[in-house]
């Protein structure tokens, strides 16, 4: 591997009351790859991500490891190197449309922030260029839409809107946290598929934060299984599927559901599994 | 695709306009204003001038009335009419002026409260904790004493007293807006804390301001009439509708109108400042929750 566009190291964090969160996450992606985050609800997936953008809500506390980017440490950086890397190189695609713009102001306001903040555009060389954004997202009639408030579009269109704010300034790592959670189904595969195409174009190395096994298959390129916080599975997307090596994973993919069998019942991961697979991690 | 732009939802004063009892009560609070402001036009009397003579004359629908004396005279023979459009002018500017410092002051430390957390939070809450123990019509009474009586010093009391009542529900609306995402794409841009604070959550929030001012302008009208009542408002050669329902008070047995009109007067504002609030409430919300 060439030198790694995103390093994380042994990353562990806590709660105030000494929970663990995160228990030595280590992760490596290289530029232009994208990586699929997956483990259920409350695995520690979102607070990686939230660990890289530096907005880990205060009640959760990093107590050890790094999170490199390009060479660059992100844990303790002084609040200028931050500045440069985040909202510029680092982007993210959050995971709610619905709260993730400003229900107050207007779409052009929201997606030329970054433009005019980061890229120190004037504001009708934002406007421009947010038009030529929403083009890339396949939003037609960008004068209406840049003019609407977020509640005048609908979820998918919310979504567009946030991609090709996460776009905007070219970054080298986005990190899409759930993106397609909150959409219907149809809507969920044409806005992977922009990702996805987005994603080549611009050879941006994309940090895709799921629960859905559905969705890794058909975004990512390699996979990290996430467990209570620890890593228990990291491998090709293609070696998950044909030959996963942990009991957890095999659970986790037995779990999906199977729309050519329509008739099989839905099989839960059993409570041996996640008692062995806790053991295997207690520190 | 769905790519067609839901139809752009009615704006603001469009929705305001649906609910009959914003308007209503805008429409009749606009009333008091005029006749605040031109009371000495308005009014057929001059509200102090006493004559014994013309004492306890009663509205001119009643037996024994006289047509140049609308609602009757009071017990020192002055028109009641003229005394309640001067009345008007306390109210409303106590209305007004206490209302609004009111609200600009809890919502400042509602906002910061809300957004900063930690011990700014803890510090805020809790001065708001300790001041909502204090019975608030005797500690009104108290301030008024302690500060002497005038239009001032009722509106200084009102403010002391009720910033609480703004900063409390600020406090918590900031805190929702504060854990939103789009807060969160806000930080990651370098958007400075106090910008974000004042450009992309004091909008949210405003709704929910707008509504509790209403609702605070009529409690400051009531808060005003009962240190009226008790003579520690404004001196008594202003006409005002607490003092006057004193003064009717004395006379209920011979001459109920002295005390029932500037009771009409009050009940009708402080219902408009509360029908006003609750129909701005459900014009702007459902805005906010979409």
């Amino acid at each position: 591997m060439r030198r790694p566009l995103l390093d994380i190291e042994g990353l562990s964090a806590q709660t105030a009351e000494g929970q663990p969160v995160l228990r030595g996450v280590s992760l490596l992606m290289a530029p232009g790859e994208v990586h699929g985050l997956v483990g259920q609800s409350g695995a520690g997936k979102t607070s990686i991500a939230k660990a890289i953008l530096g907005i880990l809500p205060r009640a959760i506390r990093l107590t050890s490891g790094s999170i490199r980017f390009d060479g660059t440490e992100l844990i303790g950086a002084p609040a200028a190197t931050l500045d440069k890397l985040l909202g510029r190189d680092i982007a993210l695609i959050p995971q709610d449309p619905l709260t993730a713009l400003n229900p107050s102001r207007r779409i052009g306001a929201q997606l030329t922030d970054a433009l005019r903040l980061k890229a120190g555009l004037s504001k009708p060389a934002a406007l421009e260029r947010a038009r030529e954004l929403l083009d890339e997202v396949h939003l037609t009639d960008a004068r209406r839409i840049l003019r609407a408030y977020p509640h005048e579009l609908s979820g998918g269109m919310r979504q567009r809107v946030l991609i090709a704010s996460a776009f905007a300034l070219n970054p080298r790592l986005i990190i899409a946290d759930e993106p397609t959670s909150a959409l219907d189904v149809t809507v969920q595969k044409q806005i992977l598929r922009l990702i996805r195409r987005l994603q080549r174009e611009h050879e941006t190395a994309v940090l895709f934060v799921t629960h859905d096994l559905g969705v890794v298959a058909q975004a990512c390129d390699d996979v990290t299984v996430l467990f209570a916080g620890a890593v228990v599975e990291q491998t090709t997307v293609h070696r998950l599927f044909s030959q996963p090596r942990h009991a957890y994973t095999r659970a986790l993919i037995a779990a999906n559901p199977r729309y050519d069998q329509p008739g099989a019942s839905l099989k839960p991961i059993s409570d041996d599994v996640i008692a062995a697979t806790l053991e295997g991690i207690a520190p | 695709m769905a790519d067609l732009v839901h139809a752009p939802a009615p704006g603001v004063f469009a929705r305001i306009a649906r609910e009959p009892r914003a308007v209503i009560s805008g429409l009749f609070i606009g009333f008091l204003i005029f006749c605040a402001l031109f009371a000495p036009l308005i009014a057929p009397h001059d509200p102090l001038e006493q004559d014994l003579l013309l004492e306890k004359i009663p509205p001119v629908w009643q037996e024994g009335s006289d047509p140049g004396y609308l609602l009757g005279t009071d017990g020192l023979g002055r028109d009641l009419f003229s005394r309640l459009i001067h009345g008007a002018r306390v109210s409303m500017i106590v209305a007004f002026v206490a209302g609004i410092l009111a609200c600009l002051l809890g919502t400042a430390l509602g906002l910061l409260a809300g957004f900063y957390g930690r011990w700014v939070d803890t510090a805020i809450s809790r001065l708001v904790d300790i001041w909502m123990s204090f019975p608030p019509v005797l500690l009104s009474i108290l301030l008024v004493a302690v500060l002497g009586s005038g239009l001032h010093s009722v509106i200084v009391a009102i403010v002391v007293i009720d910033w609480t009542r703004f900063c409390r529900v600020v406090r918590t609306e900031t805190l929702a807006q504060t854990k939103l995402e789009y807060v969160d794409s806000a930080v990651t841009l370098g958007m400075p804390r106090l910008r974000i604070l004042y450009r992309e959550i004091l909008p949210n929030v405003f709704p929910v301001i707008l509504v509790l001012l209403s609702l605070e302008m009529g409690i400051a009208v009531i808060v005003e009439a009962i240190l009226s009542f008790v003579g520690l408002s404004v001196s008594s050669d202003t006409p005002t509708w607490g003092g006057m329902i004193a003064e009717g008070r004395q006379v209920i047995y011979q001459a109920w109108w002295v005390l029932v009109f500037p009771l009409a007067a009050l009940f009708l504002t402080v219902l408009a400042f509360n029908q006003l609030g609750d129909g701005l409430r459900n014009a702007l919300d459902p805005a906010l929750r979409r």
